[in-house]
């Protein structure tokens, strides 16, 4: 067989994750603790996980309607409408996909077409670029920087829209630097974008995680901006539901309803039995979801001022579950700092160029552990830094 | 000060620093030593020692947890016995229980024979101790919330998105 003639060109062009490369390294290095896992370290709150059961002793396995079970829909729009304050109708707005990472899928293949330009801010999550490109698109990044709070400004939106811009991706907030965009940024934005034809992707899907009294605020809210918003969000990180695979997309009608044929043909209807507990979770854990924040709040502070503590600059982030500390002062690019770190002292954490240029200089950690594994990593890498300097 | 919020972090690992811990609850270092040495007069905080894994510390040790059932004396119940039993060193702990029974002993030992004999010879003869039952811990999965083998627990990848 001649595979290389027989997979296209653009598919055989895109690039593994990053994050997956650096895995392969880690996982060949005996007794590694990592702290480069983007997924909760806590079980699925208990009273989801029995409706899980429950629904399986019922036996209710079957497809559920291709957008998701309508009580989910319902239970969904609920909550944005209480969260981010905004209205979506269940019938033809909502879609339950399969994790936040099937939206985005879904949003940009839905809208782009060989010409298009898609604004994605980095650095920020290792999905967007290579599905712009797949449709034949160009992913356009936008540089956010540490002195910026890694937020999105005006400035530099305006700078790189051109008028092939058709969606700008907004990971806020955003892995892998833990950045959160404020009412106000959102706002100028807004701004900016309020009479174009440029519609938003808002991948929210940390959108339960913020800290230091930040509440999140959505760019859907802003006036004139649920029209040309897809909300994108799921139930893996706030509610610990990594593995159950749902994550939802709410969003103008003509737009959702072109999406949810893509869906359709895909995937059919997402998992039933994590649809069934999905509703639970959103209804009942939200005394879990705040244990959880508070938990992770916690290590946060003590992650950040780890670092800062061994002279290793660190961004305080108001959202997500990572710290992005520069390593500049190391002299070594971030690949090498992360190399030799997993090497010489058995700690794994992920290179910032993997998720995008600009994020280059900086490593991603994890806080999405406990106290006393956390306490043991930074032990290691202020070792580990010690030993640089000699 | 949260205080159920620092006795919480001091049981998942007492040897935190006031500055650690300081950092996490939003609290000066001053602030968190005060307050633990406040939960240390109180008698809150009994003191600080280390989980271990006996069986792995010392291969022929052992412990036992002994569940006894006693009579209750008249105006004391069963305050005197305990406290005969909690003065033998080789008890670690001592527990009143709800049910059938009626105190919960842990011994270790540093053999099988040893603790056997311990309860033989030492708590069966005392007086007002109807029956003595003896569970010899073969492995600890689990102690003060802290798991053992905790390598094999985390069941995430090494790295994900």
């Amino acid at each position: 067989m001649d595979y290389d003639n027989l997979i296209p060109q653009k598919i055989r062009d895109i690039q593994p994750s990053g994050i997956r490369k650096f895995f392969d390294i880690a996982q060949h290095v005996e007794g590694v603790i990592s702290l480069s896992i983007g997924e909760p370290d806590f079980k699925t709150p208990w009273a989801a996980r029995k409706e899980a059961i429950n629904i399986l002793e019922k036996g209710k396995t079957a497809y559920t309607a291709n957008s998701g079970l309508i009580e989910l829909r319902k239970t969904v729009c609920n909550y944005l409408k209480n969260f981010i304050h905004t209205e979506y109708d269940p019938e033809r707005e909502v879609i339950i996909t399969v994790g936040g990472s099937e939206a985005i899928d879904l949003a940009v293949r839905a809208m782009i077409e060989p010409g298009d330009e898609v604004l994605v801010p980095e650095p920020s999550f290792v999905c967007y670029s290579p599905i712009v490109s797949m449709m034949g698109g160009t992913a356009v990044p936008i540089v956010t920087k540490a002195e910026d709070k890694f937020r999105l400004t005006a400035a530099a939106l305006k700078e790189k829209i051109t008028p092939k811009t058709k969606l700008l991706v907004l990971p806020y907030p955003n892995n892998p630097t833990g950045a959160v965009m404020r009412r106000g940024d959102l706002e100028a934005i807004a701004e900016v974008l309020r009479g174009t034809n440029i519609v938003v992707a808002s991948d929210e899907i940390y959108a339960e995680m913020t800290y230091n009294g930040v509440k999140h605020v959505s760019i859907a809210e802003m006036d004139g901006m649920r029209e040309r918003t897809i909300v994108i969000s799921g139930f893996s990180k706030a509610y610990a539901m990594t593995g159950w695979r749902l994550g939802y997309v709410a969003g103008p009608q003509p737009i959702i309803k072109q999406m949810l044929k893509l869906h359709q043909y895909c995937i059919m209807s997402s998992p039933t039995v994590s649809q069934y507990a999905a509703i639970v979770a959103m209804e009942k854990c939200a005394a879990d979801v705040e244990h959880m924040v508070e938990e992770y709040d916690m290590r946060r502070r003590l992650v950040v001022k780890g670092f800062n503590d061994m002279g290793l600059e660190c961004f305080e982030p108001e959202g997500a579950f990572y710290v992005f500390p520069c390593i500049k002062s190391t002299g070594m690019t971030s690949s090498e700092f992360c190399e030799r770190l997993v090497y010489e002292k058995k700690v794994a954490v992920v290179p910032g160029s993997a998720f995008g240029e600009s994020g280059e200089g900086f490593v991603r950690v994890s806080y999405a552990y406990s106290v006393t594994h956390l306490t043991t990593a930074l032990a290691r890498i202020r070792e580990f830094l010690e030993e640089l300097k000699k | 000060m949260n205080t159920n919020k620092l006795l919480d972090l001091l049981r998942q690992n007492a040897r935190l620093s006031n500055a650690e811990l300081g950092v996490m609850l939003g609290e000066s270092e001053s602030a968190v030593a005060e307050e633990i040495s406040r939960l240390e007069r109180d008698g809150i905080i009994m003191g600080y020692s280390a989980i271990i894994d006996e069986e792995k510390a010392d291969e022929n040790g052992v412990t036992a947890i002994i569940e006894l059932k006693i009579t209750p004396v008249k105006d004391c119940g069963f305050d005197d016995l305990a406290h005969t039993i909690m003065a033998y060193e080789e008890v670690d702990s001592v527990f009143l229980l709800s049910g059938a029974n009626d105190l919960s002993v842990t011994i270790s030992g540093t053999s099988l024979r040893n603790v056997a004999l311990f309860v033989s010879e030492r708590l069966a003869v005392l007086d007002g101790v109807l029956s003595t039952t003896t569970h010899f811990i073969l492995r600890r999965y689990k102690e003060k919330g802290h798991i053992f083998n905790e390598d094999n627990f985390d069941d995430r990848g090494l790295v994900s998105p």
